[in-house]
Protein backbone atom coordinates (compact mmCIF):
# COMPACT_ATOMS: atom_id res chain seq x y z
CA UNK A 1 0.00 0.00 0.00
CA UNK A 2 1.54 3.19 -0.85
CA UNK A 3 0.88 6.44 0.83
CA UNK A 4 -1.53 9.50 -1.10
CA UNK A 5 -2.44 12.65 -0.67
CA UNK A 6 -5.68 13.71 -2.52
CA UNK A 7 -6.69 17.33 -2.13
CA UNK A 8 -9.80 18.56 -3.21
CA UNK A 9 -11.88 21.81 -2.76
CA UNK A 10 -13.71 21.79 0.69
CA UNK A 11 -16.98 23.25 -1.02
CA UNK A 12 -17.86 22.66 -4.84
CA UNK A 13 -20.58 24.39 -6.75
CA UNK A 14 -22.06 23.86 -9.86
CA UNK A 15 -19.81 24.85 -13.11
CA UNK A 16 -16.51 25.73 -11.11
CA UNK A 17 -13.47 24.75 -12.60
CA UNK A 18 -12.23 22.87 -9.61
CA UNK A 19 -8.41 22.39 -8.60
CA UNK A 20 -7.28 18.16 -8.08
CA UNK A 21 -4.27 17.20 -6.55
CA UNK A 22 -3.16 13.96 -6.09
CA UNK A 23 0.19 12.78 -4.49
CA UNK A 24 1.63 9.34 -4.22
CA UNK A 25 4.85 8.53 -2.61
CA UNK A 26 6.35 6.26 -5.12
CA UNK A 27 10.67 6.15 -5.29
CA UNK A 28 10.64 6.98 -9.06
CA UNK A 29 13.50 4.98 -10.05
CA UNK A 30 15.07 5.99 -13.21
CA UNK A 31 16.55 2.58 -14.10
CA UNK A 32 19.63 4.52 -15.15
CA UNK A 33 21.32 5.25 -11.99
CA UNK A 34 24.15 2.91 -10.20
CA UNK A 35 24.23 1.61 -6.42
CA UNK A 36 27.08 1.55 -4.32
CA UNK A 37 28.59 -1.14 -6.02
CA UNK A 38 27.84 -0.31 -9.84
CA UNK A 39 24.83 -2.21 -10.21
CA UNK A 40 22.14 -0.72 -12.20
CA UNK A 41 19.10 0.41 -10.15
CA UNK A 42 15.91 -1.99 -11.98
CA UNK A 43 13.61 1.01 -13.29
CA UNK A 44 10.74 1.03 -10.76
CA UNK A 45 8.65 3.93 -11.89
CA UNK A 46 4.76 4.96 -12.08
CA UNK A 47 3.91 4.62 -15.81
CA UNK A 48 -0.06 5.73 -15.77
CA UNK A 49 -2.12 7.49 -14.34
CA UNK A 50 -6.20 7.93 -14.41
CA UNK A 51 -8.74 9.48 -12.31
CA UNK A 52 -12.51 8.97 -13.20
CA UNK A 53 -15.53 10.60 -12.39
CA UNK A 54 -17.92 7.79 -11.84
CA UNK A 55 -17.21 5.87 -15.40
CA UNK A 56 -16.21 8.96 -17.04
CA UNK A 57 -12.23 9.57 -17.40
CA UNK A 58 -11.53 13.44 -16.61
CA UNK A 59 -7.80 12.87 -16.86
CA UNK A 60 -5.33 10.64 -17.46
CA UNK A 61 -1.09 10.48 -17.76
CA UNK A 62 1.61 8.51 -19.07
CA UNK A 63 4.64 9.14 -16.73
CA UNK A 64 7.96 8.45 -17.75
CA UNK A 65 11.51 8.07 -16.22
CA UNK A 66 12.18 11.96 -15.84
CA UNK A 67 9.21 12.60 -13.04
CA UNK A 68 10.52 13.13 -10.12
CA UNK A 69 10.40 10.78 -6.11
CA UNK A 70 6.64 11.19 -4.60
CA UNK A 71 5.10 12.41 -7.85
CA UNK A 72 2.19 15.28 -7.46
CA UNK A 73 -0.32 15.47 -10.14
CA UNK A 74 -2.63 18.48 -10.41
CA UNK A 75 -4.87 19.37 -12.81
CA UNK A 76 -8.29 20.98 -13.45
CA UNK A 77 -11.85 20.07 -14.01
CA UNK A 78 -15.36 21.63 -14.19
CA UNK A 79 -17.67 19.95 -11.50
CA UNK A 80 -20.69 19.45 -13.47
CA UNK A 81 -22.36 16.96 -11.17
CA UNK A 82 -21.95 14.96 -8.12
CA UNK A 83 -20.32 11.47 -8.17
CA UNK A 84 -17.26 9.50 -7.10
CA UNK A 85 -13.95 10.34 -8.10
CA UNK A 86 -11.60 7.33 -8.56
CA UNK A 87 -7.60 7.81 -8.89
CA UNK A 88 -5.81 4.96 -10.36
CA UNK A 89 -1.65 4.78 -10.50
CA UNK A 90 -0.18 1.84 -12.44
CA UNK A 91 3.59 1.18 -12.53
CA UNK A 92 6.47 -1.46 -12.87
CA UNK A 93 6.41 -4.35 -11.07
CA UNK A 94 2.62 -4.67 -10.98
CA UNK A 95 2.20 -1.54 -8.76
CA UNK A 96 -0.93 -0.63 -8.34
CA UNK A 97 -2.66 2.01 -6.28
CA UNK A 98 -6.60 3.11 -6.34
CA UNK A 99 -7.99 5.40 -3.90
CA UNK A 100 -12.09 7.69 -4.21
CA UNK A 101 -13.12 10.20 -3.02
CA UNK A 102 -16.70 11.62 -3.10
CA UNK A 103 -17.08 14.90 -4.99
CA UNK A 104 -20.23 16.67 -4.49
CA UNK A 105 -21.21 19.22 -6.15
CA UNK A 106 -23.94 21.84 -4.33
CA UNK B 1 45.71 29.89 13.03
CA UNK B 2 45.38 29.33 16.22
CA UNK B 3 44.73 32.62 17.10
CA UNK B 4 41.95 32.68 14.76
CA UNK B 5 39.99 29.53 15.96
CA UNK B 6 40.43 30.86 19.49
CA UNK B 7 38.80 34.21 18.45
CA UNK B 8 35.87 32.40 16.77
CA UNK B 9 35.41 29.83 19.59
CA UNK B 10 35.25 33.11 22.06
CA UNK B 11 31.87 34.03 20.84
CA UNK B 12 30.34 31.41 22.21
CA UNK B 13 26.29 30.70 20.94
CA UNK B 14 25.85 28.91 24.21
CA UNK B 15 26.56 31.54 26.30
CA UNK B 16 25.53 34.70 24.32
CA UNK B 17 23.26 35.94 22.07
CA UNK B 18 24.31 38.61 19.56
CA UNK B 19 22.37 41.79 19.99
CA UNK B 20 20.92 42.41 16.68
CA UNK B 21 19.66 39.25 15.58
CA UNK B 22 21.26 38.73 12.29
CA UNK B 23 20.14 34.44 12.09
CA UNK B 24 18.49 33.66 9.01
CA UNK B 25 16.78 30.19 8.17
CA UNK B 26 17.53 28.81 4.84
CA UNK B 27 13.92 29.13 4.24
CA UNK B 28 14.81 33.30 2.86
CA UNK B 29 17.71 32.02 0.58
CA UNK B 30 14.62 29.74 -1.78
CA UNK B 31 12.91 31.22 -4.26
CA UNK B 32 8.56 31.66 -4.37
CA UNK B 33 8.02 28.28 -5.71
CA UNK B 34 9.99 26.31 -2.89
CA UNK B 35 8.86 28.59 -0.32
CA UNK B 36 5.06 27.44 -1.50
CA UNK B 37 5.59 24.14 -1.93
CA UNK B 38 7.09 24.11 1.46
CA UNK B 39 3.91 26.11 2.99
CA UNK B 40 1.27 24.68 1.51
CA UNK B 41 0.44 20.88 2.99
CA UNK B 42 -1.13 19.85 0.20
CA UNK B 43 1.93 20.55 -2.52
CA UNK B 44 4.75 19.34 0.58
CA UNK B 45 5.83 15.90 0.09
CA UNK B 46 6.62 15.58 3.60
CA UNK B 47 2.72 15.33 4.34
CA UNK B 48 2.91 11.63 3.21
CA UNK B 49 4.72 11.35 6.37
CA UNK B 50 2.78 13.13 8.42
CA UNK B 51 -0.09 11.44 7.40
CA UNK B 52 1.87 7.74 7.83
CA UNK B 53 3.05 9.45 11.36
CA UNK B 54 -0.47 10.53 12.45
CA UNK B 55 -1.60 6.53 11.49
CA UNK B 56 1.11 5.40 13.52
CA UNK B 57 0.73 7.05 16.71
CA UNK B 58 -2.79 5.33 17.25
CA UNK B 59 -2.35 1.98 15.91
CA UNK B 60 -1.32 -0.51 18.43
CA UNK B 61 1.89 -2.89 17.86
CA UNK B 62 1.49 -6.40 18.16
CA UNK B 63 3.52 -6.32 21.04
CA UNK B 64 3.53 -3.44 23.68
CA UNK B 65 1.31 -0.10 23.70
CA UNK B 66 0.17 2.39 20.52
CA UNK B 67 2.11 5.76 21.21
CA UNK B 68 -1.63 7.25 21.89
CA UNK B 69 -1.97 4.85 24.55
CA UNK B 70 0.74 6.68 27.39
CA UNK B 71 1.04 10.45 25.79
CA UNK B 72 -1.64 12.61 25.07
CA UNK B 73 -1.86 13.98 21.23
CA UNK B 74 -2.80 17.63 22.43
CA UNK B 75 0.28 17.73 24.96
CA UNK B 76 3.09 17.19 22.10
CA UNK B 77 2.67 20.31 19.97
CA UNK B 78 6.21 21.73 21.26
CA UNK B 79 7.96 18.58 21.69
CA UNK B 80 9.83 18.79 18.55
CA UNK B 81 10.83 22.67 19.34
CA UNK B 82 12.78 21.59 22.41
CA UNK B 83 14.45 18.11 21.62
CA UNK B 84 17.19 17.14 22.19
CA UNK B 85 16.54 16.50 25.68
CA UNK B 86 18.15 14.88 28.31
CA UNK B 87 17.53 11.24 29.52
CA UNK B 88 17.66 10.77 33.00
CA UNK B 89 17.95 7.03 32.74
CA UNK B 90 20.40 6.74 30.02
CA UNK B 91 22.33 9.49 31.65
CA UNK B 92 22.76 11.29 28.38
CA UNK B 93 20.58 13.68 25.86
CA UNK B 94 18.34 11.96 23.13
CA UNK B 95 16.89 13.43 19.95
CA UNK B 96 13.97 13.37 18.83
CA UNK B 97 14.58 10.76 16.50
CA UNK B 98 16.63 8.81 19.00
CA UNK B 99 14.03 9.26 21.55
CA UNK B 100 11.27 7.62 19.65
CA UNK B 101 13.29 4.74 18.45
CA UNK B 102 14.22 4.21 22.43
CA UNK B 103 10.06 4.07 22.99
CA UNK B 104 9.48 1.58 19.95
CA UNK B 105 12.44 -0.43 21.92
CA UNK B 106 10.63 -0.36 24.80
CA UNK B 107 7.33 -0.13 24.65
CA UNK B 108 6.50 -1.65 21.33
CA UNK B 109 8.50 -4.72 20.84
CA UNK B 110 10.43 -2.93 17.90
CA UNK B 111 14.05 -3.16 16.69
CA UNK B 112 16.05 -0.09 16.87
CA UNK B 113 16.01 1.78 13.05
CA UNK B 114 18.10 4.60 13.67
CA UNK B 115 17.35 8.49 12.60
CA UNK B 116 16.60 7.19 8.96
CA UNK B 117 13.96 4.62 9.76
CA UNK B 118 10.17 4.78 8.53
CA UNK B 119 8.80 4.72 11.52
CA UNK B 120 10.92 7.46 13.41
CA UNK B 121 10.74 9.15 10.36
CA UNK B 122 7.21 9.15 10.20
CA UNK B 123 6.81 10.00 13.60
CA UNK B 124 8.95 12.41 13.87
CA UNK B 125 7.47 14.46 10.79
CA UNK B 126 4.23 14.45 12.18
CA UNK B 127 5.43 15.93 15.90
CA UNK B 128 7.43 18.58 13.75
CA UNK B 129 4.38 19.83 11.37
CA UNK B 130 2.49 20.41 14.75
CA UNK B 131 5.47 22.39 15.94
CA UNK B 132 5.13 24.58 12.75
CA UNK B 133 5.37 28.32 13.80
CA UNK B 134 6.28 27.87 17.10
CA UNK B 135 9.72 29.33 19.35
CA UNK B 136 12.92 26.61 19.14
CA UNK B 137 13.15 26.62 22.91
CA UNK B 138 16.03 24.16 23.72
CA UNK B 139 15.56 23.10 27.73
CA UNK B 140 17.42 24.75 30.61
CA UNK B 141 18.69 21.49 31.82
CA UNK B 142 22.31 22.39 33.03
CA UNK B 143 22.82 18.38 32.36
CA UNK B 144 22.69 19.59 28.52
CA UNK B 145 25.59 22.08 28.41
CA UNK B 146 28.72 19.49 28.29
CA UNK B 147 27.01 18.13 25.54
CA UNK B 148 26.22 21.64 23.55
CA UNK B 149 29.81 22.65 24.31
CA UNK B 150 31.26 19.01 22.64
CA UNK B 151 29.07 20.25 19.61
CA UNK B 152 30.23 23.27 19.40
CA UNK B 153 33.71 22.17 19.49
CA UNK B 154 33.09 19.44 16.57
CA UNK B 155 31.41 22.66 14.80
CA UNK B 156 34.07 24.68 15.23
CA UNK B 157 36.82 22.00 14.12
CA UNK B 158 38.54 21.26 11.00
CA UNK B 159 38.13 18.11 9.21
CA UNK B 160 38.71 15.88 6.79
CA UNK B 161 41.15 16.05 3.67
CA UNK B 162 39.65 19.65 2.49
CA UNK B 163 40.35 20.59 6.71
CA UNK B 164 37.38 22.44 6.64
CA UNK B 165 35.19 23.29 10.17
CA UNK B 166 31.44 23.16 9.96
CA UNK B 167 31.77 27.48 11.31
CA UNK B 168 34.05 28.40 8.02
CA UNK B 169 31.39 27.73 5.82
CA UNK B 170 27.94 28.14 8.34
CA UNK B 171 29.12 31.22 9.75
CA UNK B 172 31.82 32.84 8.88
CA UNK B 173 30.84 32.52 5.05
CA UNK B 174 26.63 31.97 5.22
CA UNK B 175 25.29 33.89 2.39
CA UNK B 176 27.88 33.22 0.16
CA UNK B 177 27.54 30.57 -3.15
CA UNK B 178 29.34 27.21 -2.71
CA UNK B 179 29.28 26.36 -6.57
CA UNK B 180 25.86 27.56 -7.94
CA UNK B 181 24.12 27.00 -4.20
CA UNK B 182 24.07 29.77 -1.16
CA UNK B 183 25.78 28.49 2.01
CA UNK B 184 22.83 28.67 4.63
CA UNK B 185 23.72 29.35 8.23
CA UNK B 186 22.48 25.87 9.27
CA UNK B 187 19.89 26.33 11.74
CA UNK B 188 17.64 23.14 12.13
CA UNK B 189 14.60 24.73 12.28
CA UNK B 190 12.10 22.13 10.17
CA UNK B 191 13.53 18.70 10.47
CA UNK B 192 13.05 16.13 9.00
CA UNK B 193 13.28 17.96 5.89
CA UNK B 194 11.97 17.18 2.29
CA UNK B 195 14.83 17.42 0.32
CA UNK B 196 14.40 17.46 -3.51
CA UNK B 197 18.52 16.29 -3.47
CA UNK B 198 17.34 13.37 -1.55
CA UNK B 199 13.69 12.80 -3.16
CA UNK B 200 12.60 11.90 0.13
CA UNK B 201 11.98 12.74 3.89
CA UNK B 202 15.75 12.95 5.78
CA UNK B 203 17.23 13.61 9.33
CA UNK B 204 19.03 16.27 10.58
CA UNK B 205 22.07 13.39 11.10
CA UNK B 206 21.63 12.49 6.99
CA UNK B 207 21.88 16.15 6.63
CA UNK B 208 25.18 16.74 8.70
CA UNK B 209 26.41 13.45 7.37
CA UNK B 210 26.41 14.53 4.02
CA UNK B 211 28.58 18.15 5.10
CA UNK B 212 31.09 15.63 6.70
CA UNK B 213 31.40 13.61 2.99
CA UNK B 214 31.95 16.65 1.05
CA UNK B 215 34.63 17.86 3.52
CA UNK B 216 36.39 14.43 2.56
CA UNK B 217 36.02 13.26 6.52
CA UNK B 218 34.84 10.25 7.69
CA UNK B 219 31.44 10.14 9.03
CA UNK B 220 30.46 9.36 13.13
CA UNK B 221 29.06 5.96 13.17
CA UNK B 222 25.17 5.97 12.65
CA UNK B 223 23.72 7.35 16.23
CA UNK B 224 26.92 7.97 17.58
CA UNK B 225 27.34 10.55 20.47
CA UNK B 226 28.43 13.46 18.68
CA UNK B 227 25.44 13.38 16.38
CA UNK B 228 23.59 14.63 19.46
CA UNK B 229 26.40 16.66 20.63
CA UNK B 230 25.83 18.45 17.19
CA UNK B 231 21.90 18.65 17.12
CA UNK B 232 22.31 19.63 21.30
CA UNK B 233 24.71 22.32 20.14
CA UNK B 234 22.65 23.55 16.83
CA UNK B 235 19.43 23.80 18.54
CA UNK B 236 20.91 25.71 21.46
CA UNK B 237 22.45 28.21 18.54
CA UNK B 238 18.90 28.05 16.77
CA UNK B 239 17.11 29.01 20.05
CA UNK B 240 14.57 31.95 19.47
CA UNK B 241 13.76 30.65 16.03
CA UNK B 242 10.32 29.91 14.85
CA UNK B 243 10.29 26.36 13.69
CA UNK B 244 8.80 25.71 10.41
CA UNK B 245 7.12 22.64 10.59
CA UNK B 246 8.66 20.11 7.49
CA UNK B 247 10.47 22.21 5.81
CA UNK B 248 11.42 21.66 2.03
CA UNK B 249 14.97 22.52 0.88
CA UNK B 250 16.74 21.90 -2.03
Amino acid sequence: MARTLIHLPPTVRRGDVIDVRAMIAHPMETGFRADSNGQVLPRDIITRFECRLDDAPVFAADLFAAISANPMIAFTLRAERSGTLHFEWEGDHGFRQRESRPLVVE
Amino acid sequence: MLACAAAVASASWITSTPAADMRRSGFAEMGAALQLMQRDDAQNPASLWVAEGASLWNRSPPRGKACADCHDAAAMGSVAARYPSYDAARARPLTLGARIDACRVEHQGASAEGAGGDAVLALSAWLARQARGQTIAPPADTRLRPWRERGERLWNERMGQIDLSCAQCHDERAGLRLGGAPIPQAHPVGYPIYRLEWQTLGSLERRMRGCLVGVRAEPFAPGADEWTALEAFLMQRAAGMRHEGTAVRP
